[in-house]
């Protein structure tokens, strides 16, 4: 993109802000998995944090804050709902059985 | 793009280890003719066994070797390595890198008016990439066991206990996702970045949406194979479980070298995630080449451009969200089964529209009956009767009948043979003068026409009959099961026709080679066509374009009331 | 054909507002996502239909002997790495080869580090402890990701390396394509930095 040179010096602090905020994001989730939370919870709260350090990583190390090109988000956008389905329903299988049969295991 | 710095490229950079798209694309275009004339080959040893079980092959049948087919008999093992590699083969290493690899390198830049590929490195990295895949493939012939011969789909466990041409077969295939994700890359970012000035998305040919969309499927549906074959070279060589469950019990032995925990699902619905865009990928580019075709010979523009190219958009996001509808026999569930059951139907919807497009843009055009029209007019009832004989295997409650037997074999020939490489023919006696500077000989090319469109037919409609017969795809000798024998000569007559297709295509053969040298000289743009490929010199120099080219109107303007000439190219200014 | 010739290697594209490199790697980056989604999806899927006991059960954190430590110490690496790989671009875009190098070499030597650490300490105490990829279909697919993982690591490496070494004379021939270049490999650098963050946490703390 076409930022000029103050703009780029700009960002310079706002890069080791988030790194000391994905640091600080590190020991959190660490020292949140010591609590011993039920399993769902523990879960929720590990992948929300690594979600937050995931956004942070994408919108200001990869620009995507000041990203315009179209183009881009719509590649992103697919591949996020691609990555959904993908991720999702091949997992069903296991709560979705043939009725009247029994599985012990593996369906 | 002046001539002032333009210094030859020796031999070497000019044909081998070329960058120049058009080069790479002939070398896709012959390896992948290679490629599928090989898996045709395979499939008619096949037919012998099939049609005659367990009758020594004439002529052929000793130099096979004892491992393979003793006293000139296919052993079991083989029949199963020719079938497996006969699919892979046929859709990894011939339809797909022809379409995409040698049309789309070879006409898309041509069409959008680029001198190049977006990245013309990485164009040529794909070829090699592709290449060593094919040699990976062709190699593990002889390793010790044979090739792969756990099917195309290589369903574990099956394939994980297999011998090591599974392996080889694995390595082959990462070679070729990684050059069709370097090429589908390369693809997008040419559509995108590099058209003319004028050449808006919406004046774009129909066969370069073709070549985006499936450029995307590719793009995404190939990385989740590319996992699922690592994760089985781990069970393979690393003797993880991911897709082996515990206590698998094989030929009567409990097998307790394995931790056990995973499930052979899980190859099937990475593998599907694939495989079903990947049919799509057979298709849409090969629906491109007949849409192009078709607005050609009918002299008439396209019936529903944008209807196609929404349709073909919607195609294309479908595709990522029915390929469940191969494993309704595996056991899941009713409510997963009725979603995928219904976004199937769905997905027949713009298929449909794309057909019923083209089939209108014939009606009251002034037909020109040219060899390449001609294949893109079978195409169109080829891949009809393909299409709606998928729709019963598409619901579960038929499926389960059908599923497994000849029925499913004959649906999806039809799209792929009669379908696709009718097209891919129409495609090559198409673009050959734009290739070459010559056209292929026309009375050899209704012969091999009339007499692949006949035998084509003898080979696949038997199948349904046999399909709703009963009988299973993957039968070494069908005659064992009373079923099956009732049955038998229809299996004779689909191997005739075969042998007899194999033989159709000396023509074609003899056409395309002595074309090259012989063929009739033609001027740049032989049929009258529209579109930007035909301005650039036949054969197009490096960097295509004398000058750079700008568009001035849509891909199909022929027949414009009013105009003094049949057909208004897109580089024109004004009335001609 | 010389890269001169094609349009827009350089420059963004006036309407797309993307020079060709760019598009590229972000439609690269879409592929891997979908490669690092299937192995996401398998660990989803064979951890959901573990059983609850019994020797095909999911290991617990205890159970999986990985030191989150390391792993924590990893995490902070790559994150660090990150903003040095931000920061030499931004000392290109500014014109400051010199700075830029260093950045990019401290880069590579934290991309090293992380690797040593996963191999020299992480991967061989497995070993010696007798866990292999084959104990378990958790330790199958720890094996996996993480290696799948350290193969781009050891891949952005090379590329760093690269632009540190020979590929800095187009630095002289042409600082914006050098700059573009740094831009994209920043770019595959932050993804694999991005699949980190979420391998961290489902593989050493879940």
């Amino acid at each position: 993109m076409s930022d000029a040179h103050a703009d780029v010096s700009k960002h310079v602090k706002t890069y080791i802000a988030v790194f000391a905020t994905l640091a600080t994001l590190t020991v959190i989730t660490v020292w949140a998995s010591t609590w011993h939370f039920s399993h769902p919870v523990a879960i929720a709260v590990a992948l929300a944090i690594a979600s937050v350090k995931a956004t942070l990583v994408a919108t200001i190390f990869m620009h995507l804050k000041w990203e315009k090109a179209g183009n881009i988000w719509f590649v992103i956008a697919l591949t996020a709902v691609f990555f959904v389905f993908l991720v999702t329903i091949p997992s069903l299988v296991h709560s979705d059985k043939p009725m009247g049969t029994v599985f012990t295991s593996w369906g | 793009m002046s001539g002032d710095h333009h210094h030859e490229p020796g031999f070497i950079r000019k044909y081998v280890f070329s960058v120049d798209h058009k080069v790479i694309g002939v070398q896709y275009g012959v390896t992948a003719l290679c490629f599928l004339f090989l898996g045709f080959s395979l499939m008619m040893l096949m037919r012998w066994q099939l049609a005659y079980p367990g009758e020594e092959m004439p002529f052929i049948g000793n130099i096979f070797g004892e491992d393979a087919m003793p006293g000139g008999v296919m052993l079991p093992e083989f029949y199963n390595s020719l079938g497996a590699m006969h699919g892979t083969i046929m859709i990894f290493l011939g339809v797909v890198p022809l379409l995409v690899g040698a049309f789309g390198n070879y006409v898309m830049p041509l069409q959008i008016g680029a001198p190049d590929m977006a990245f013309p490195k990485l164009n040529m990295a794909s070829y090699w990439v592709y290449l060593l895949g094919g040699i990976v493939m062709l190699c593990s012939f002889f390793v010790p066991g044979g090739a792969a011969n756990s099917g195309w789909t290589s369903y574990p466990p099956l394939s994980n206990i297999a011998t090591t041409g599974q392996t080889w077969w694995l390595f082959g295939m990462v070679c070729l996702i990684t050059s069709s994700l370097l090429g589908s890359v390369n693809f997008i970012v040419t559509i995108i970045q590099l058209r003319v000035e004028g050449l808006t998305m919406f004046r774009l040919p129909y066969f370069v949406w073709a070549q985006l969309i499936t450029s995307f499927l590719l793009l995404l549906a190939f990385p989740p194979l590319e996992a699922a074959g690592v994760l089985q070279l781990m069970d393979r060589l690393a003797g993880t479980s991911f897709f082996m469950p515990e206590g698998l019990v094989v030929s009567g032995v409990v097998q307790t070298q394995m931790s056990g925990g995973g499930s052979p699902l899980l190859w099937q619905h990475l593998f599907w995630f694939l495989a079903h865009p990947e049919v799509y990928v057979l298709i849409l580019p090969a629906m491109g080449i007949v849409a192009e075709i078709i607005a050609n010979n009918t002299r008439k523009p396209l019936w529903g451009y944008r209807a196609m190219i929404y349709s073909t958009i919607f195609l294309g996001f479908m595709s990522f969200i029915v390929w469940a509808h191969h494993m309704f026999m595996t056991g899941m569930g009713t409510k997963i089964s009725a979603f995928f059951a219904t976004t199937t139907m769905i997905i027949s919807i713009p298929s449909v529209v794309i057909l019923t497009a083209l089939v209108i843009s014939l009606y009251q055009g002034a037909i020109r009956f040219t060899v390449p029209m001609l294949f893109a007019l079978a195409f169109l009832p080829m891949f009809a009767i393909g299409g709606l004989t998928g729709l019963p295997l598409g619901l579960p409650a038929s499926d389960i009948h059908l599923h497994d037997t000849y029925y499913v074999i004959g649906h999806f020939h039809y799209v792929v043979a009669p379908g696709t490489i009718f097209a891919i023919f129409a495609g090559i006696y198409h673009w050959y003068p734009k290739v070459t500077g010559r056209t292929l000989n026309n009375a050899l090319g209704y012969m091999h026409f009339f007499l692949s469109f006949v035998f084509i037919n003898m080979v696949f409609m038997p199948m349904f009959w046999q399909g709703m017969a009963g009988v299973s795809r993957r039968l070494y000798d069908q005659t064992v099961y009373a079923h099956g024998d009732a049955v038998q000569s229809l299996t004779i007559m689909s191997s005739w026709g075969a042998w007899m297709l194999g033989l159709a295509q000396i023509p074609f053969i003899i056409n395309f080679f002595i074309s090259a040298v012989a063929g009739k000289k033609v001027s740049n743009n032989p049929w009258d066509a529209t579109t930007l490929e035909w301005l650039a010199p036949s054969p197009p120099p490096h960097g295509n374009f004398e000058t750079v080219p700008v568009v001035y109107r849509g891909p199909y303007e022929y027949s414009v009331p009013g105009a003094s000439e049949d057909f208004h190219p897109q580089h024109v200014t004004t009335e001609a | 054909m010389s890269a001169e010739v094609l349009p827009y290697t350089v420059k963004p594209h006036p309407v797309t507002g993307l020079y060709n490199g760019k598009f590229g790697i972000w439609l690269f980056l879409a592929s891997e996502v979908m490669l690092f989604g299937a192995l996401f999806s398998t660990y989803v899927f064979l951890r959901m239909g573990a059983p609850e006991t019994g020797p095909t059960a999911w290991p617990t954190g205890e159970e999986t002997h990985l030191n989150w430590m390391l792993g924590g110490l990893n995490t902070l690496i790559l994150i660090l790495s990150s903003v040095t790989m931000v920061l030499a671009w931004v000392q290109f875009k500014m014109d400051n080869f010199a700075k830029g190098r260093i950045y990019l070499i401290i880069t590579a030597i934290l991309a090293i580090a992380f690797v040593a650490i996963k191999f020299k300490f992480e991967y061989a105490h497995k070993f010696h402890m007798d866990i292999y990829p084959k104990t378990s279909v958790f330790f199958a697919i720890y094996y996996t990701m993480t290696g799948l993982h350290a193969i781009h690591i050891i891949g952005g490496v090379v590329v760093i390396c690269y632009f540190i070494g020979p590929g800095a004379k187009l630095w002289e021939e042409n600082r914006e394509y050098y700059t573009n270049r740094i831009e994209c490999t920043g770019l595959y650098w932050h993804f694999v930095d991005l699949v980190w963050i979420f391998l961290f946490p489902i593989l050493y703390l879940l």
